[in-house]
């Protein structure tokens, strides 16, 4: 579980995150939604320790991040997954090493050892004959399995995702965002996802939270953003003539 | 004047971190043995090339203006061995790397940074300065055997220059060649590489890992690391020429 209390971020004069207060469940996708420019990435790299907040709290389990030494931190990212938006596969390495490097780095196990595992997670995202591939050689689709694939090899209890289905056709990206799902509960990890895709609010959102100007407008779950009247958040989310109808269908079906 | 000393900081900074927290051995040893190749044995052809031809121009440019019956003969193969080894390889060679070499590693570590793969090493709790940076000094350590390989070829290409042209008989230049020969030259010239080698590994690093913007940034901070690396170089030059030789 992740608790955010309070957190605040400013470069020079200007504020970028407003006093935002959140929690993460474990085993649940938790989606952080907002336009471009609301806050979403700023806020996910004060998570991460990227960026050090201006203010407020973030709390692993108990354990704030501002209060842990170096090693502790170190010791918290190994417990991390990233899946970024633009899935950062180490571009002199093929599938099979990108995934296997993060336990090369962090553990003492037999590089056979190493390798079975990374082709579990790799067979996980259901990736198949690419392990001697470069990332040049692969789809965007299966580049963001590659990530995934490198997020999850370590068994990580956190994975956050940086708008994990940008930039794909939408077939691929209902599949990126059901194998998150069904990994956040396979693995029981909390999973912080960024994003502004409406399908995956619709589909995954098990818990989201809506970002403008910095600040949280809204929190709920996908059921219950059909029925906010938040003006912030349907004029977001409800912004397109087809989502404005799957809206009123579901309110007609649930009356 | 406080950007520069904001840069010379954040510099020093990023070499402390880069002697920081050790990335796991076996991943190391992989990595080191990666930048020698690429900026050790990948610059081999070039500085071979470059050295034996600019050797023999230097042999022929002092013998055409040294014509004089008055000047010894041996003076082409004394002036030779003389500019190059005290300033023709180390210094001119390691500006030519920063072109090279600085201009790689700037651009690898810049790429790096616009794709995302530097925060994704941070995420996953690596030492990026550690990661990247110690293999690329460690590599670099080597540079010197390059100056050694650039000062025979180049007093080699002097040589082949000067006997094939007509511009000195053998003997002579082989008698400037031996001539007053100081091997403090040969130390003063191999504490400068090893200086310039550090500047050639540190400097585009600091460009490269702190660029802003996307694939024209890369561009630009190549560019910018070119022209810090070189400044920096002559004006180490200048320093340990003035500190070692007067």
């Amino acid at each position: 579980m992740i608790e955010i209390n309070n957190l605040t971020k400013s470069f020079a004069d200007t504020m970028v995150l407003n006093g935002v207060t959140t929690c993460f469940d474990q085993g649940k996708t938790n989606l952080v939604i907002g336009q471009s420019g609301s806050g979403k990435t700023v806020f996910l790299k004060c998570i991460l320790g990227l960026h050090q907040a201006s203010g407020g709290e973030i709390i692993y389990n108990k354990a704030p991040l501002s209060e842990m030494s170096e090693n502790e931190r170190t010791l918290l990212r190994q417990d991390m997954g990233m899946v970024f938006q633009g899935s950062a596969l180490f571009d002199s390495m093929t599938v099979e090493e990108n995934v296997m490097f993060p336990m090369q780095m962090f553990t003492n196990s037999p590089i056979d050892e190493i390798r079975e595992r990374a082709n579990i997670a790799i067979k996980r995202v259901n990736l198949i004959n690419a392990n001697e591939k470069l990332p040049s050689e692969i789809s965007g689709g299966m580049k963001k399995r590659v990530a995934i694939a490198r997020a999850i090899v370590m068994n990580p209890n956190y994975l956050f995702c940086d708008e994990p289905n940008s930039g794909l056709d939408p077939k691929t990206a209902i599949l990126i965002d059901n194998l998150i799902q069904e990994i956040t509960q396979e693995y029981k990890i909390t999973t912080v996802i960024n994003t502004h895709d409406m399908n995956s609010v619709m589909e995954i959102g098990e818990k989201i939270i809506f970002l403008k100007d910095g600040e949280k407008k809204w929190e709920g779950t996908n059921k219950e953003i059909f029925k906010t009247d938040n003006v912030a958040v349907t004029d977001f989310v409800y912004s397109s003539e087809l989502f404005k109808k799957v809206r009123k269908v579901y309110l007609e079906e649930n009356e | 004047m406080i950007k520069l000393l904001e840069h010379i900081g954040r510099y020093f900074i990023m070499l402390q971190k880069t002697f920081g927290k050790f990335t796991k051995t076996s991943v190391l040893q992989k990595l080191i043995v990666r930048e020698i190749d690429d900026l050790i044995t990948g610059s081999l052809g070039i500085v071979a090339f470059i050295s034996f031809f600019v050797g023999g121009v230097v042999a022929i440019q002092t013998a055409i203006n040294s014509d004089n019956p008055l000047l010894p003969k041996y003076l082409v193969g004394f002036a030779t061995r003389q500019s190059i080894i005290l300033e023709f390889a180390p210094t001119f060679i390691s500006i030519i790397m920063a072109g090279k070499v600085g201009s790689f590693i700037t651009s690898s570590i810049g790429t790096m940074r616009v794709t995302e793969q530097i925060d994704a090493l941070e995420v996953m709790g690596v030492n990026t300065y550690n990661y990247l940076i110690f293999p690329k000094i460690v590599a670099m350590t080597l540079f010197p055997f390059i100056i050694v390989i650039s000062m025979f070829l180049g007093v080699f290409g002097g040589y082949v220059a000067c006997i094939s042209g007509g511009f000195s008989a053998h003997a002579d230049f082989i008698e400037g060649l031996q001539l007053d020969f100081n091997p403090f030259h040969v130390t003063y010239a191999f504490i400068k590489t090893f200086l310039f080698a550090m500047l050639l590994a540190t400097i585009p690093a600091y460009h490269g890992y702190y660029m802003k913007g996307g694939a024209l940034g890369v561009g630009k901070a190549s560019t910018t690391s070119f022209v810090w690396t070189s400044v920096a170089i002559i004006v180490m030059n200048s320093f340990v020429t003035n500190f070692l030789l007067t």
